[in-house]
């Protein structure tokens, strides 16, 4: 009974939309004659029914673990959210983001296969898309980490996942008993992402504990297993006992379960793979995003060819967030300290990086930083340490 | 001191894989076949590897699995090149395609038909997995960590290594062998069996090389399937075998030395602090490069490059 009655709902929700879209056409056709074909969808959004969405993914997001399979779980997410049929979605997987060519196929083809809004997850799609997006102005390219945008239908997405690798710095912070914390990081100090990441995880361990200081070991590459393996032997073997990473696959949690130490996760629940070594796990939810995405190309809020926003989500809107704490692993008194801080972020009494507040690098200069402009951010924080 | 050891002893792990492929690889250029295949069979052996282990939570299955993994692609590459004399280079290529795809597909069929998408190597094989510790021995300072604190894979690696340089130059059969690689036409009317000796190298060789790939897919993991763990090692174990100058003894050399450059970049001690990770990265590459020049000035004398590498052998164009 309950499946008809939505049936039905959505039948006259589905009704009124497509009723709505046609009143408007002929306006936004005189204002936007340039381009016909987005003028029949334009005013009042695309109706769910004829909503396409396309996905580039850099790997298989079956792997279980990683990068390309935390979007998965958000795009699964918006699916469900907004209760889209899986004909709607089309997907491209194991697009190397190094490969332009490759990356413009396969948006071409989900352009082909009448995609309104495509989502770009890694950075080296940027051009492509950028591209791409004056050449088709009535579809939506939406980019993840990027830096680039139109405001018309060219946008990226991104977060302040540096609030919650501050709150993973409290527990590795309460934990490590050697006060030495191991960091292991893809790209080196003048990658900002990565760098504001390493100084918001090494300003929570501060906090709560000031003798520690973090070291960073850097693989210089965003997917290798053997160096992310060794990096953190080496992290293990120069005395960590507590290890973090920004990195793609699960080898230092592994490595620190092996020696006996603890580690924190990224990007998915890594408990699930080191259970007794991953004391918590800085995690992205971007279903967040995607569902207010296409909402918002629903609704007409964002119109291909007109008015589209940048978008830098945060853990007030839970696009950012930590895994349950590994209780039986962590400090006494995580749970309540992280709770604390927690609740300051997600109210915004506080912020890590408020564009205020002055930070002392480990060379005796000040910095601001603002939270949006991560991007800049190529020094260490004071406890932070490049040599073991 | 204490920093050196462990960065020595992080050096042979990294250098383990690279002498499986190494050695795999000298077995098959000897017999004048230059297989670009490496990293292909790697995979597969890592994907074999992992999975035979992951079912049977038996060590010895797992790398018998990989093993013959490895024996099976190199079949595929033998039929090929000696038996349909297709272009070697092509066909190396199109393993090493063909061989990451397919470990990647199998591995990923697999994580998706798992419990909680995740693989991970169960209790048994894992101990098995760990480094030894024996007794006395062991506990030698500095020494018992350096040459007694390995896992399996190590010793295995350097015994074949060991027993192949004894196959290839102290032994009739291992002169006969390289005699193919040399001039097979020359073999051949010396009545040695060149097609049969092809493809007992190039078998072997590629067994080899899928061991060093369950060692990728095992140990570097760290016990959970991850796709694509090869990640270029055996383009790097193609490269060792002109460093090692086609000889298996200067392969454990040349691996351990290559792994040592590897790791470097994360033992970095005074002056190597503030060098770009990009000048470490690049380190292997360059020595091969020195060395190519050194032994091109030396003249053929050194090099033991085999003279017919890269070319089939058509007996009916004597």
């Amino acid at each position: 009974m309950k499946k008809v009655l939505s049936a039905v709902l959505a039948a006259t929700l589905a009704l009124s939309l497509a009723a709505c879209g046609g009143n408007t056409t002929g306006n936004s056709a005189s204002s936007t004659p340039a381009s016909p074909s987005a003028a029949t969808t334009t005013g009042a959004g695309i109706p769910k029914e004829e909503l396409k969405i396309g996905v580039v993914h850099l790997s298989d997001p079956a792997e279980g673990t990683g990068y390309s399979y935390t979007h998965e779980l958000g795009i699964q997410g918006m699916m469900k959210n907004l209760n889209l049929d899986e004909n709607q979605l089309v997907e491209k997987i194991n697009i190397d983001d190094t490969d332009a060519a490759a990356v413009e196929n396969a948006m071409t083809e989900l352009l082909e296969e009448g995609c309104n809004i495509i989502f770009a997850t890694s950075w080296g799609y940027m051009d492509t898309a950028e591209a791409l997006a004056e050449e088709y102005p009535d579809v939506i390219f939406s980019h993840a980490t990027g830096n680039k945008s139109n405001g018309v239908n060219f946008n990226n997405y991104f977060g302040r996942i540096y609030q919650a690798r501050y709150l993973s710095g409290i527990a590795a912070g309460l934990k490590t008993e050697s006060n030495k914390i191991g960091y292991v990081a893809a790209m080196g100090k003048e990658n900002g992402e990565v760098t504001s990441g390493i100084n918001a995880f090494a300003m929570g361990v501060a906090s709560v504990n000031p003798d520690a200081e973090v070291y960073v070991k850097v693989t210089n590459s965003w997917f290798d297993p053997e160096g992310e393996r060794q990096a953190a032997d080496a992290l293990l073997a120069s005395g960590c006992d507590v290890l973090a990473q920004h990195v793609d696959t699960v080898g230092p949690q592994l490595a620190a379960e092996q020696a006996g130490a603890y580690a924190i996760g990224y990007n998915s629940d890594m408990a699930l793979n080191a259970p007794n070594a991953t004391l918590v796990s800085v995690m992205w939810d971007w279903s967040v995003y995607y569902t207010k995405a296409v909402q918002n190309v629903m609704d007409g809020t964002w119109v291909a060819g007109e008015k589209i926003e940048n978008y830098y989500g945060d853990m007030a809107d839970g696009l950012v967030k930590l895994s349950d704490l590994n209780e039986p692993l962590v400090a006494e008194g995580t749970a309540e300290k992280i709770e604390e801080v927690q609740a300051k972020i997600i109210s915004g009494e506080w912020d890590v990086f408020d564009g205020k507040t002055e930070i002392m690098d480990n060379e005796g200069q000040t910095h601001v930083l603002d939270g949006v402009d991560y991007g800049t951010c190529n020094w260490y924080v004071s406890n932070v340490k490049e040599q073991a | 001191m204490e920093m050196l050891v462990k960065f020595l002893v992080a050096a042979i792990g990294a250098g383990t894989p690279l002498l499986f492929g190494t050695v795999g690889e000298i077995l098959n250029e000897k017999v004048g076949h230059l297989n670009l295949g490496v990293e292909g069979m790697m995979a597969i052996g890592a994907c074999a590897g992992f999975m035979g282990g992951y079912m049977s939570d038996n060590l010895f299955v797992a790398l018998l699995c990989a093993f013959l993994a490895g024996v099976l692609a190199a079949l595929v590459y033998a039929v090929l090149t000696v038996t349909f004399m297709a272009n070697q280079n092509v066909a190396g290529l199109t393993m090493t395609i063909f061989g990451v795809g397919l470990s990647n597909f199998v591995g990923v069929y697999m994580v998706s038909h798992s419990e909680n998408s995740t693989l991970k190597l169960p209790a048994q094989i894992s101990k098995q997995l760990q480094n030894i510790h024996i007794p006395v021995l062991s506990d030698i300072p500095v020494l018992g960590e350096l040459l007694f604190s390995y896992n399996v894979f190590v010793y295995l690696a350097i015994v074949i290594a060991a027993v192949c340089g004894v196959y290839l130059y102290r032994s009739k059969t291992g002169l006969n062998v390289q005699a193919i690689g040399e001039n097979p036409a020359a073999a051949d009317a010396a009545s040695i069996p060149v097609t049969r000796w092809k493809y007992i190298n190039l078998l072997l060789g590629g067994g080899i090389c899928g061991l060093g790939g369950a060692y990728c897919g095992m140990i570097i993991n760290g016990g959970v399937w991850i796709s694509n763990s090869v990640n270029g090692l055996g383009w790097i174990a193609v490269a060792l075998v002109i460093f090692a100058a086609w000889k298996p003894h200067m392969a454990i050399l040349g691996s351990f030395l290559f792994g040592a450059l590897r790791v470097l970049k994360y033992y970095k001690v005074g002056f190597m602090v503030g060098m770009p990770d990009a000048f470490f990265d690049m380190l292997p590459f360059l020595i091969t490069a020195l060395v190519l020049i050194g032994t091109s000035m030396r003249g053929v004398k050194g090099t033991h490059i085999p003279a017919f590498l890269g070319n089939n052998y058509f007996r009916e164009e004597r």
